[in-house]
């Protein structure tokens, strides 16, 4: 039994890597951006929570409403004025430009915050669980992440599908050139992209530390990790395959946790190095990596 | 003989002798210095020097073979444990980095065709899940110490022979770094590995075996790597945390040398290299701000300065104290040139 409710446990886990990792795999899909700031930025956005909490003093949920707006506005400036531009010198400027981003944020915040956990409170929600059994009983608030994430993801899917800047995203994510000859400014485009790419990961980043009990500084360098291991573990261009990506982590992680509480971590990226060298496209990819 | 006068190839100018020439005479005067210099120098300089042997490998990837890897740090690491394993079996602490660094290429080997499963951004994160994975694994092992670090069991204990034994180990793992970049450029794969970097898919198209090329890459890089790791860690007389010897801090470092003194040129990582070596030596008191300082230059040079410093004064005088590419020359600059040039032809 104690296998059983590991394994819903990561599930439920399952659910927020999922939604961390949407952002990096539209900045992808769309703008061919690899986000290797990806972690820290998520960090940031639960710094920016804990600030808003500080000093409004409303609860993390509300602090959301602000934060994530806020990191969509952030993500259309940081394409429009950094990555535009690196975009148009080749594959290898984007990296930079997002690694140099890595290291600001993550040492900016050590400096002002110092390396101690900042708190970010779930409320009441905290202890309370479902009971299925009397053995397996799930977390209210893990529930809402996994909920919020399928949520998010079908939100997105329709986005895509039946708006006409979802339209422009995917005819970009195809080829942008023919969308710029049909008279589309693929920089707005881009940069809508990137700003629905940082609310989710702001979203993602809060919820995490939320689940964590607070955020610390270098989160962000495991974080980044996890969403790329969901996305290449799930298969790239395909957001429900993100999902499972996500799931398929969580639970290894949990039975390995399990096992023994060192090896979660490990195990994590054996299963990812499994699925690179056994199934390269992913559990659901329907295209080669490129 | 037609009418058209066809340009004069070449790629060995005089200049270049001279700069060879004196490579050899400055790497030799290197040699001598810890008989000439104070101590406190010579070990300034050993920094100076695995700085320039990771930037420089850093470069051969990303600079040449357009691998961009945010994960050298494996390598990094495993070259110090590999320090650890062999001094254990009773090796001197010196040879012991030496077999690291040969154990590292034949891990690295192996571990390629995981990596190159995945391309551009995603090598990049790909290679740091495989320095994290590599990092969990060490930690295991309580002979290497597990989370905390360790010493070497078995040094020099003479302070001046010690200093003096690094020195040279860590000046061998330089000559090694910056032959082997100017050795396997000047061959074809130099020029096979170049087009890789313009263009994969038209590299293949040519008849470029790109893979075996990358890998090669991907394996020397690893070796040099891992022997500036053990230079590291030889130099330390233990590893304070794998944490930090296996940190994406190092990757930071590399890039930001190699991208401030140009991409893809061989003089650039010496240059960068040297850069950061004189930042990190006045302005690492400052805390973490002269990490976010690293951070932003990087930035700023990536969108404004590609070429680098490099890259910036090569375009503008076109000298190369390293010349690995191909120079095309009027036949009335032949004729400047003098003689020498003629009897090739």
């Amino acid at each position: 039994m104690t296998w059983i409710n590991s394994i819903m446990q990561g599930v439920l886990l399952g659910g927020l890597f999922a939604m961390s990792a949407v952002g990096l795999s539209l900045a992808f899909g769309v703008l061919r951006v690899v986000n290797l700031a990806h972690g820290d930025l998520m960090t940031l956005a639960a710094y920016l929570s804990y600030i808003t909490m500080k000093y409004s003093g409303m609860s993390t949920w509300y602090s959301l409403l602000i934060v994530v707006p806020g990191m969509a506005i952030l993500g259309y400036i940081v394409q429009r004025v950094l990555l535009q531009k690196a975009l148009k010198m080749g594959e290898l400027a984007p990296l930079m430009v997002t690694f140099g981003i890595a290291i600001i944020i993550p040492n900016s915040l050590m400096q002002i915050f110092s390396s101690n956990v900042q708190q970010l409170p779930v409320g009441a929600l905290a202890t309370s669980s479902i009971q299925l059994n009397n053995q397996i009983s799930l977390g209210t608030f893990p529930i809402l992440t996994l909920l919020m994430s399928v949520v998010l993801i079908a939100a997105i899917q329709q986005y895509l599908a039946r708006t006409k800047m979802g339209r422009y995203m995917r005819a970009a994510a195809d080829d942008s050139e023919v969308l710029r000859l049909m008279g589309v400014d693929h920089r707005k485009v881009y940069g809508y992209a990137m700003g629905i790419a940082f609310a989710t990961l702001a979203l993602a980043g809060i919820l995490f530390g939320m689940r964590q009990g607070g955020v610390s500084p270098f989160d962000g360098q495991i974080t980044v990790l996890f969403a790329f291991e969901t996305v290449i573990i799930g298969g790239l261009g395909s957001l429900w395959g993100t999902l499972l990506g996500g799931i398929v982590l969580g639970v290894a992680q949990t039975i390995a946790g399990q096992i023994s509480p060192e090896i979660p971590l490990l195990v994590g990226n054996l299963v990812f190095l499994a699925v690179l060298a056994f199934r390269p496209n992913g559990l659901m990819g329907k295209q080669a990596l490129k | 003989m037609s009418n058209v006068t066809l340009p004069h190839v070449e790629r060995f100018r005089r200049k270049a002798a001279i700069g060879a020439t004196f490579a050899v005479i400055l790497f030799s005067l290197l040699a001598l210095a810890p008989f000439a210099l104070d101590q406190s120098i010579t070990t300034d300089w050993v920094k100076l020097f695995y700085l320039i042997s990771l930037a420089s490998m850093w470069n051969l990837l990303a600079g040449y073979a357009g691998m961009v890897s945010v994960g050298q740090q494996a390598f990094i690491g495993l070259g110090a444990y590999g320090v650890f394993v062999f001094n254990d079996m009773g090796y001197s602490a010196y040879l012991s980095g030496l077999m690291a660094s040969l154990v590292v290429a034949v891990i690295a080997f192996p571990l390629s065709f995981l990596a190159f499963r995945l391309r551009g951004g995603y090598f990049a994160i790909g290679t740091w899940v495989i320095a994290e994975t590599i990092r969990l694994i060490v930690i295991r092992f309580s002979s290497l110490g597990y989370g905390k670090g360790r010493n070497i069991s078995n040094y020099t204990a003479d302070p001046t022979l010690r200093n003096n034994y690094t020195y040279w180990m860590a000046l061998a793992v330089l000559v090694f770094a910056l032959a082997a970049s100017f050795t396997l450029l000047r061959t074809r794969m130099g020029l096979a590995l170049q087009s890789i970097r313009d263009n994969e898919v038209a590299a293949t198209s040519v008849g470029v075996n790109v893979n075996r090329v990358k890998r090669i890459v991907y394996v020397l890089a690893a070796t040099g790597t891992a022997g500036a790791g053990a230079v590291i860690c030889v130099q330390g007389i233990g590893i304070a945390s794998p944490g930090e010897i296996f940190g994406v801090s190092y990757s930071a470092f590399m890039i930001f040398m190699v991208l401030i003194g140009g991409l893809g040129t061989i003089e650039g990582p010496v240059i960068g290299a040297l850069v950061y070596f004189m930042m990190d030596k006045y302005f690492s008191q400052q805390g973490l701000w002269y990490l976010v300082a690293l951070g932003l230059m990087a930035i700023f040079v990536t969108l404004f300065f590609p070429k680098g410093i490099w890259g910036e004064i090569n375009a503008r005088w076109k000298v190369s104290l390293f010349p690995v590419g191909y120079q095309v020359f009027d036949r009335k600059d032949v004729k400047k040139l003098g003689s020498k040039s003629n009897k090739e032809e």
